[in-house]
């Protein structure tokens, strides 16, 4: 909120980035820096209503006199601080883990990735044809794993979670962002149905004993949906269309409009393809709910569509 | 609270004598409610209240939020009055953080209040009795002269209907027969109109007594507009699908039945007719189209363009002096509910809604998710262990109105002699056959949340519902 | 917090485990019986208990130790009693390879599979307790029993180890080392009478130069008398009288570096902790030693016990810490026996709690038991770990020194650290500087394990040469050649037999671009697979990231694959190519990963590959 009782004034720090002088507020990132000077960082497990969580480390960046590179998206801007964001180190790392992300995770929805994996010549490849779905991969033994011959690249695979009407968890495509269990959790809806179990290669989102959403705490609330850069999580809707090759997002239209269920006034973009609402979601910047939704705004929209044109 | 705040010397005197009247009053009456009594009425441990006085009073900022649990009783407005006290005896109103904030259940419930759809308002809450100026502004611009006397509030027209007072009746997107209390009454009351319209996107309970149904729009998604949030916020909805078959839109049907009644409106758009709206009221003269896009919204009240519109209500009262008036303590007295309990209704029934439903459930029970599970009579497990009912059982629920079976399951939350319904599932428990219509005089608004009930064990082939699970969808009805 | 539960009850076992621990539930909201007239009117909205959230791992441990594994009821009621949601719980206790979430047996055997237990013919007996008894997680006939590979149990100087765990009324947890095909069967078989392991004894026994291990082996590890007869807690007296500022000053004059692996200047940490402003402020001991082939903590925890706890608690008095915690690992059950020995005694002595030695200073000291995560040996892992989170490391800065544990102000020392202390107290902290080079100071333990006649911990000054000190030990068995040495564990490098002439100090280490990490000696003679060796230390990563970062989390996946292309002889693209493949793997892990586990994680394969050619054209 903004507030003139809550704004402090704030002192203003001067670095460089890739030799140009930027002036950011004290507390900003140096990915806050890059995008003042329009420097394009890739991001993945960034999310503009989350605290950073740098566990995807795609936006590391070359601070001079550290030691290893130093995530963007978390590590703050200091007075002085000489940023490179394309040196060859820089550029290496990149494209390593986009290789290795690639290699493991069905990026097929995740929008970002086709142009991220162009711009560092990724070749996710290289590893090697990807292992199949593993049927067990949520009950691995935490720090135990089977030996490898190496011929087929480990993946994260495994089948979809369908349990529910509203939407799919497809964790063959999930990078582990963390960004879902954050919204679920203390940062935003606090009903932590999700966590991270497991750990190392095996690491996952789940409910407590993988029990699915109908028995967990989940209030189908879609802010995990919201946050989702991969499509792991997908309106069924979604899901539904693009299974039938019916997803034509290129046609769909975004129209903001305000939920018609309580007062609390959450602005809804309303996604729209043939007359008919496939998704919804809620912008990230609007301060009144930061793109945080209930069941009914998320999903209560089938009554508009569910009415044959009325009885006369 | 209040009274422990007080005798603890924590209430913000300052604040007291700067900015409120009446004080001395209000503090003489609250001493007779001292813990012991609260406890003795309540049921809640004098500790528990203590504990929560000194935390709310010693707060830096502190804010009550509520909903039509303090609402919906016969003494609704008292409650909200306590509330107000209670809070100016901390002077936790009008800054940041702090305040009193009704949540409205509807998306536009303050706003159909801020264009004046209320019984003794015109938009921008300017006084049909009193505001003789306001009227005259009005007279003009709509080119008909405004009549200067309140209008009915609902329970009023219910009573004009049934006095043969009321004799006609549009209603907009609204399903009272299934909605208001003691809902045998309102269905008897509105089938015996002389003429009924109803404007819905569903063909509801209340439509099927109507004489004429106009199909409308789904307004938040179908047409163009604005509505106003519980904190005054003022946002644009906005078109992103045509209506379905003949369905039209609201403004639409509106201007056209001007014109068949002899006005030529011309079909304004919304922002002509937000712009109309404006010019007559000042709280909203500075919210054009394009400062809303821009600001996502403004707070009203909004007097003149470049004005930030005004998160706070009652800031004035920290001005020195204060602008305006005074805030006054109303000291109330604490009254049960209309309906006690009694040997024969033994169960205290309290009503009010589940997260992922809504109302009536015309637009709710349009999609399935885990958490839509039906009706059900929710009751503490040893109310439960005592009629020795399971949960998932159907029982016969009786007021002193009506009878309805319903589902009947154990919630911890409760405690005996209390139990909880919602009035989602209609079709399926028709729960507001069992509430009463005891008002509020003040809001006209019912007691939604008290009434007396008996819960009866069914005999052998007695039941005639249908479990939720069993229930037939009817896709689009 | 609203917390939907599953609609289970727990064992009364289960819910006794948790409430002996937690105590009794206050409410119905809590777990406790429900009253109708109260729980009806009033709900404490969890916030005390959520300050309660560092007790969960010990609660975990309460239902682990009693039952065998954490049943979804378990769960449940963990969840109701501490207000945590049952995700966050299932989070917590799936992280750790010590508590299990599925039906188990109560009781486990853990055998070490790593590198210094391969030396000595873990392999073997893994093969013959897979043919005796079943495969890994096979259940014996009477449903009591089961086994499972384990990293290195650190008991690396007489491997191969294996670790009993027995859950129940009385729970014990027992270390048996060597364990022979017959010991572990036996063990499984639950006979009577197999004995488990005593302390290590150091050869170096009596030699009057020992300063950190000179009571180990001559005092009973269990008796504060015995530990206060042989100069025990005559340092804290001599800290007392330097006052705190004192006690900094000889610390920095000393130039004592953590021996932990990063070798930060003590003084400097100290000094840090003392004058942050915030309260509390929290002293940990990183006991969490689980690098492979570091056992020097536990020669120390379980010989000399009594060495550590006042060390602490000169530290504490040094700092103005009040609370101290040992994180030590789970796999170190005799240590933990003889720490709380320890700890217990010095409570009734006077020696912790408050006002000791009537000073009128305070300093408490608990135990937190670790279960089985080697990343929770990185400072911030512990925190979270200790906080009731899962042991993921967080991002620095801040630092611990500012916001460490619980968020405040920590110090985070190992234990040898730690026990340096007690040497420049009684040597001030200059005459303690003499000994050593210039830029490092003071004693240094090191953990002799591999092909080596006599395994164990050495007590050296910084200085001398790695072949002196592996000479000390008596070299690798006779008629057998050093094939390679690895130098600081998993987590180090290797050096070649020609190399053995480099000085062990961190400055000459450093400059020979290797490390000498946890102190560890790893000798590899001539019979060694290196290729075996260099597989397991892959997986060893592999199963110990914690999984947060990617370069981490697939970047020790792909490293493993391409290691067993190379071992397999099926390289993809040729040798070359996956040599640079391994590198670039390496570049990211080191450059772009959260902490020092991914940092280090290709370590010791890219010094096998770049300085012992490990897979050049004829080499093994």
């Amino acid at each position: 909120m903004s507030d003139p009782v809550m704004m402090m004034p704030k002192r203003m720090v001067e670095l460089e980035v890739d030799g140009q002088t930027v002036k950011v507020f004290e507390g900003e990132t140096i990915l806050d820096a890059c995008n003042k000077v329009e420097i394009d960082t890739p991001t993945l497990c960034f999310g503009e209503t989350l605290q950073p969580k740098n566990a995807c480390r795609v936006c590391v960046v070359e601070v001079e006199g550290a030691r290893v590179l130093q995530p963007s998206c978390s590590r703050k801007a200091e007075a002085g601080m000489k940023v490179h964001t394309n040196s060859e180190r820089v550029r290496a790392s990149r494209r390593m883990v986009l290789e290795l992300l690639a290699s493991s995770v069905d990026l097929s929805t995740t929008s970002v990735a086709p142009e991220y994996l162009e711009a560092y010549e990724a070749r996710p490849e290289k590893f090697g044809p990807q292992a199949p779905p593993d049927t067990h991969r949520d009950h691995h033994r935490a720090g135990h794993s089977a030996v490898t011959d190496g011929q087929l690249a480990a993946t994260v695979y495994q089948g979809i979670k369908i349990d529910n009407e509203l939407y799919t968890r497809d964790y063959s495509k999930c990078i582990l962002c963390y960004k879902c269990v954050d919204a679920c959790g203390e940062q935003w809806q606090n009903t932590f149905a999700i966590s991270v179990a497991g750990r190392g290669f095996d690491a996952r989102i789940s409910t407590e004993f993988v029990v699915p959403l109908p028995e967990s705490a989940c209030v189908y609330c879609g802010n995990c949906i919201q946050v989702c850069p991969t499509g792991a999580l997908m309106f069924k809707s979604e899901h539904d269309l693009r299974e039938e090759g019916e997803w034509r997002e290129e046609e769909q239209t975004v129209t903001t409009t305000i939920c018609t269920y309580c007062g609390v006034g959450c602005n809804l973009e309303l996604h729209v393809q043939d007359n008919s609402i496939v998704k919804v979601t809620s912008p990230p910047d609007h301060s009144i709910t930061h793109g945080n939704l209930c069941i009914k705004g998320r999903f209560g929209f089938q009554h508009a569509q569910a009415r044959d044109g009325a009885k006369k | 609270m209040a009274n422990e705040i007080i005798q603890a010397g924590l209430a913000n005197m300052a604040f007291i004598e700067h900015s409120t009247e009446n004080f001395e009053n209000y503090k003489a009456h609250v001493a007779e409610y001292t813990l012991e009594r609260a406890e003795e009425l309540t049921g809640v441990p004098a500790e528990a209240i203590r504990e929560v006085a000194h935390a709310y009073a010693k707060a830096d900022r502190a804010m009550i939020s509520w909903t039509l649990g303090i609402t919906e009783h016969h003494t609704g407005v008292d409650n909200v009055l306590s509330l107000i006290s209670l809070a100016l005896v901390c002077g936790h109103v009008g800054r940041y953080g702090s305040g009193l904030n009704p949540l409205r259940g509807q998306n536009n419930v303050q706003g159909g209040g801020d264009m004046g759809a209320i019984p003794n308002r015109l938009p921008g809450f300017q006084d049909i009795e009193n505001d003789h100026a306001a009227r005259e502004k009005f007279s003009k611009a709509y080119g008909v002269p405004i009549r200067d006397r309140y209008g009915w509030h609902l329970t009023q027209m219910f009573h004009g209907m049934e006095t043969g007072e009321l004799k006609y009746c549009y209603i907009i997107g609204e399903n009272p027969a299934q909605s208001d209390a003691d809902s045998t009454r309102v269905r008897k009351l509105l089938g015996g109109l002389d003429f009924l319209v109803v404007q819905d996107i569903f063909a509801t309970k209340t439509a099927e007594l109507a004489d004429v149904i106009l199909p409308g729009s789904a307004s938040w998604c179908e047409s163009n507009g604005t509505v106003t949030n519980s904190e005054r916020r003022v946002q644009r909805v906005r078109k992103a699908l045509d209506p379905p078959g003949e369905a039209m839109d609201d403004q639409w049907i509106l201007a056209e039945l001007a014109k068949r009644l002899g006005f030529a409106w011309d079909y304004p758009t919304s922002e002509d007719i937000w712009n109309e709206l404006r010019s007559l009221s000042p709280m909203h003269t500075g919210m054009s189209y394009a400062r809303l896009e821009e600001l996502g919204g403004i707070q009203w009240p909004c007097p003149e363009d470049g004005h930030p519109g005004s998160p706070r209500l009652h800031e004035r009262l920290w001005a020195d002096p204060v602008q305006g008036m005074l805030a006054t303590f109303v000291p109330v007295h604490d009254r049960p509910p209309f309906e006690a309990t009694d040997a024969e209704f033994p169960i205290r029934l309290t009503t009010g809604r589940r997260l992922e439903s809504y109302n009536t459930g015309v637009q709710t029970e349009k999609f399935t998710s885990p958490l839509h599970v039906g009706e059900f009579l929710e009751l503490c497990p040893e109310d439960m262990e005592r009629m020795n009912l399971e949960d998932g059982e159907i029982v016969r629920v009786s007021s002193r109105r009506g009878a309805v079976e319903s589902p009947v399951r154990t919630d911890v939350r409760l405690r005996p002699g209390l139990g909880f319904m919602t009035y989602h599932f209609p079709d399926q428990v028709d729960v507001n056959v069992l509430t009463i219509d005891a008002v509020d005089e003040k809001s006209g608004t019912a007691e939604f949340k008290a009434c007396a009930i008996k819960v009866e064990k069914l005999a052998e082939g007695e039941q005639t519902m249908t479990a939720y699970a069993d229930r037939e969808l009817v896709a689009g009805d | 917090m609203d917390i939907k539960l599953l609609n289970v009850a727990p064992t009364e076992d289960e819910k006794e485990a948790v409430d002996l621990l937690l105590g009794p539930a206050l409410s119905g909201w809590d777990g406790g019986e429900r009253d109708a007239l109260t729980d009806t009117r009033v709900a404490e909205g969890g916030h005390e208990s959520r300050e309660d959230r560092h007790l969960l791992l010990p609660v975990l441990w309460a239902v682990q130790d009693r039952i065998g594994y954490i049943s979804a009821p378990a769960l449940a009621y963990i969840s109701k009693r501490m207000t945590i949601a049952p995700a966050e719980v299932y989070g917590v206790a799936s992280f750790y390879m010590m508590l299990a979430t599925e039906p188990t047996p109560p009781r486990v055997l853990h055998v070490c599979e790593d590198i210094a237990c391969k030396c000595l013919g873990s392999d073997d007996l893994i093969a013959t307790l897979q043919e005796r008894f079943g495969p890994e997680g096979a259940v014996s006939a009477d449903g009591r029993s089961t086994w499972h590979r384990s990293p290195c149990l650190g008991q690396c100087d007489r491997g191969p180890a294996v670790l009993m765990m027995e859950a129940g009324l009385e729970p014990f947890t027992r270390t048996y080392a060597p364990a022979s095909t017959a010991t572990a069967l036996a063990v499984l078989s639950e006979e009577e009478g197999v004995a488990g392991t005593e302390p290590s004894e150091p050869y170096q026994l009596g030699d009057p130069s020992l300063r950190l291990l000179r009571r180990i082996g001559v005092i009973d590890p269990l008796s504060l008398d015995d530990y206060r007869a042989k100069g025990g807690y005559d340092a804290l007296r001599a800290a007392v009288s330097l006052g705190p500022a004192g006690v900094i000053r000889e610390i920095k004059d000393s130039r004592l570096m953590g021996r932990g692996g990063a070798a930060f200047p003590t003084g400097v940490k100290w000094e840090a902790v003392a004058q942050q402003p915030a309260r509390p402020k929290f002293l940990i001991c990183n006991a969490d030693e689980s690098e492979p082939g570091t056992f020097k903590d536990r020669v120390i925890m379980e010989g000399d016990p009594c060495s550590l706890v006042e060390s602490m608690t000169i530290a504490g008095y040094a700092m103005g810490v009040e609370n101290g915690f040992i994180y030590l690992r789970g796999e170190y059950p005799e240590a933990e026996r003889a720490l709380q020995s320890a700890i217990d005694q010095a409570y009734d002595r006077g020696l912790l709690g408050d006002d000791i030695m009537g000073e009128g200073f305070t300093f408490d000291l608990e135990i937190r038991r670790g279960a089985g995560a080697y990343i929770c040996g990185e400072e911030t892992a512990i925190f979270n770990s200790i906080e009731g989170y899962r042991g993921e490391p967080r991002s620095k800065p801040p630092f611990p020194v500012e916001k460490g544990v619980f968020q405040k102000p920590t110090a985070i020392n190992n234990v040898e650290t730690l026990i340096n202390v007690l040497d420049v107290i009684r040597r001030s902290g200059p005459g303690y500087a003499e000994t050593g080079t210039t830029g490092s100071t003071g004693m240094k333990l090191f953990c002799l394990s591999g092909n080596i006649e006599r395994p164990g911990v050495y007590e050296v000054p910084f200085g001398g040469t790695l072949r002196e000190l592996i000479d000390l030990a008596g070299g690798v068995p006779d008629g057998r050649e050093i094939q390679a040495v690895l130098l600081g564990g998993a987590a180090g490098s290797f050096v070649r037999p020609d190399e053995l002439d480099i000085e062990l100090s961190f400055e000459a280490v450093r400059e020979a671009k290797t490390t000498l990490g946890s102190g560890v000696v790893m000798v590899f003679d001539d019979t060694v697979n290196m290729h075996g060796i260099l597989q397991r230390i892959a997986q060893f990563f592999r199963n110990e990231s914690c999984g947060q970062c990617v370069p981490c989390r697939v970047g020790t996946v792909r490293q493993q694959e391409a290691l067993a292309r190379l071992a397999s002889g099926k390289p993809r693209g040729g040798v070359e190519t996956e040599l640079e493949l391994i590198a670039e793997i390496g570049g990211c892990m080191r450059d772009a990963s959260i902490c020092g586990l991914g940092q280090a994680a290709s370590s010791a394969v890219e010094s096998a590959i770049d300085r012992l050619g490990v897979f050049k054209e004829g080499a093994r």
